[in-house]
């Protein structure tokens, strides 16, 4: 059975994913035939541009719920936190300086919030409970008379988990306070409706739904209320001047294939998808003893796992499954040294989030590489945690924790 | 991250893997490092007549980390005690070529060698003066 799998095998799609064969077929022409700029309005190549830039808009618009008027194309989902959160509360500085956001947030949003808190903002960072999930009375309790803006992630990248948008949404439209929500990650995987939602900003990537990378884009509601933004990066007015700067447009027609890909094959795809997972998450828990879920079981996107393996580093994993491609919470893997803070905002103590893996499935994955990969990690689990003192101790039955140990 | 294939080799195929009793008077035994930093060993030596007759050891934490302990229990066979003490970090970072993130994996291997001489010489009662 293991000859069936061709390696190595991509299981890291919550980091990007391949390019899907008709997205790439729809942007070719609009490289070196339809090449005009979508700002030339005095010939026929820059009308035709702006028409496949039109087109793409309206896809994309279409997924959410959203009037195309509405989507400003981005250079991808950072820029498009960046320009949501510094755009918001630049415009509205005089209104308040307050910003309420989560500490399992992208980094793209941390770092624009500690950029504004330099600029002498406040920002609030709401704690998650152990499953990863805010409640909406978090966000209301926390709202003051000088909050413009809250910022709360559709779904975490790390763990999957998908926080209750909708209800955070009225929350904030009966406050009167703007929000915005990274769904970089729950984009093309679950129902999005911006107007069921009560979301006034959203920011969105291609490259996590089987388009290019280098091109995203943000949702800014037009009524009710209409939202205004001070721009970023300046220099002609484009995209109603919320972004200046020659239109992608060949990686904007593919983000326009990709979305309506996704748009309408997510009924099926997702089904397929979460089976896959629950497959992958069953076997795991069943065959292989303290593996522990990371997160939510239910608020979860449909391609996301997040399990630590205890007793083992995940760096170490890693190692072992060297022929897939998939991320670890391990601080080894990381330039800072430090585990997921994302984990550990969870109430994860350091050596389960040392010890975690990511494991991220989509549309070309397929039963086989799952069963493989279960296989592989059943394997490399038990041989680790033969070498693993920590694992000798446990059997021993000492507990971990009576142990002082030689920090370093 | 690219490893050396010398990390690669013992990670793969460590040596020396297991424990000896910790109980035996010949037996010394050091464990250094924490779960919560993300690297624990557990290096034990069995000793006779000053020489060092058999390593083993027990690593969690990532390939470089296995790999320092692995070398460690490599060397330090029919080591004479006095000259396991004087194995240094740097040599087992040159040695696994390990990048400076990881400097610390064989800053451990060179403390739980130490360890392990430090229980030994304790239980034999000869403080300190190998």
């Amino acid at each position: 059975m293991l000859m069936t799998v061709k390696t190595p095998i991509y299981l890291d799609y919550a980091a990007t994913c391949p390019v899907d064969p008709r997205v790439v077929d729809a942007m070719l022409p609009y490289f070196n035939q339809t090449y005009g700029n979508a700002a030339s309005r005095t010939h026929a190549f820059g009308w035709a541009a702006e028409e496949a830039v039109e087109n793409a808009r309206e896809e994309i618009a279409k997924t959410l719920g959203a009037d195309s008027k509405e989507i400003s194309f981005t250079s991808g989902a950072t820029e498009s936190d960046n320009l949501a959160i510094k755009g918001v509360a630049e415009y509205l500085h005089e209104k308040g300086k307050h910003i309420i956001t989560l500490v399992t947030e992208h980094k793209a949003v941390l770092d624009s919030c500690k950029h504004l808190e330099r600029q002498g903002y406040d920002v609030t960072y709401l704690l998650v409970g152990p499953d990863g999930l805010i409640t909406a009375e978090q966000v209301d309790a926390a709202i003051t008379d000088q909050t413009v803006l809250v910022s709360v992630m559709m779904a975490n990248n790390e763990t999957g988990v998908i926080q209750p948008i909708a209800e955070i949404g009225k929350v904030c439209h009966r406050r009167k306070v703007l929000f915005h929500t990274d769904a970089v990650q729950a984009f093309g995987k679950i129902p999005i409706d911006v107007q069921e939602m009560g979301i006034d900003l959203m920011s969105l990537s291609a490259h996590k739904i089987y388009g290019p990378k280098g091109v995203g884009a943000l949702y800014v509601r037009r009524r009710k209320p209409r939202v205004r933004i001070a721009p970023q990066i300046h220099g002609g007015g484009h995209e109603r001047g919320n972004r200046s700067g020659t239109l992608n447009v060949p990686g904007i027609v593919g983000f326009g294939e990709a979305a309506r890909i996704a748009r309408e094959g997510m009924a099926e795809e997702s089904q397929r998808i979460a089976g896959l997972r629950n497959r992958l998450r069953d076997r795991l828990r069943e065959e292989v003893p303290h593996a522990i879920l990371n997160g939510s079981e239910q608020h979860v996107l449909p391609g996301h796992l997040n399990m630590s393996f205890a007793y083992i580093e995940g760096e170490s994993l890693l190692m072992a499954l060297k022929d897939v491609a998939l991320s670890s919470g391990s601080a080894c893997t990381s330039a800072s040294l430090e585990p997921s803070y994302v984990l550990r905002a969870m109430g994860l103590d350091d050596e389960l989030a040392h010890s975690s893996l990511r494991i991220t499935i989509g549309r070309f994955t397929t039963v086989e590489e799952i069963d493989y990969v279960v296989d592989l990690i059943k394997k490399h689990v038990g041989r680790l945690r033969e070498m693993s003192p920590l694992w000798e101790m446990v059997q021993e039955g000492i507990d971990l924790n009576s142990i002082q140990w030689t920090a370093h | 991250m690219a490893y050396s294939d010398k990390v690669i080799d013992h990670y793969e195929n460590p040596r020396n893997v297991g424990s000896l009793d910790k109980n035996d008077e010949d037996v010394g035994t050091g464990i250094v490092g924490a779960p919560a930093c993300g690297d624990v060993m557990k290096l034990q030596i069995k000793v006779s007549d000053g020489v060092i007759t058999d390593a083993k050891f027990k690593t969690y934490g990532c390939g470089s980390a296995i790999a320092s302990s692995s070398l460690v229990t490599e060397w330090v066979k029919g080591m004479k005690v006095e000259d396991a003490m004087e194995i240094k970090n740097s040599q087992i970072a040159e040695e696994l070529s390990l990048p400076p993130v990881k400097i610390h994996c064989s800053v451990l291997a060179e403390d739980a060698i130490k360890a392990a001489i430090a229980d030994y010489q304790k239980k034999t009662g000869q403080g300190g003066d190998a």
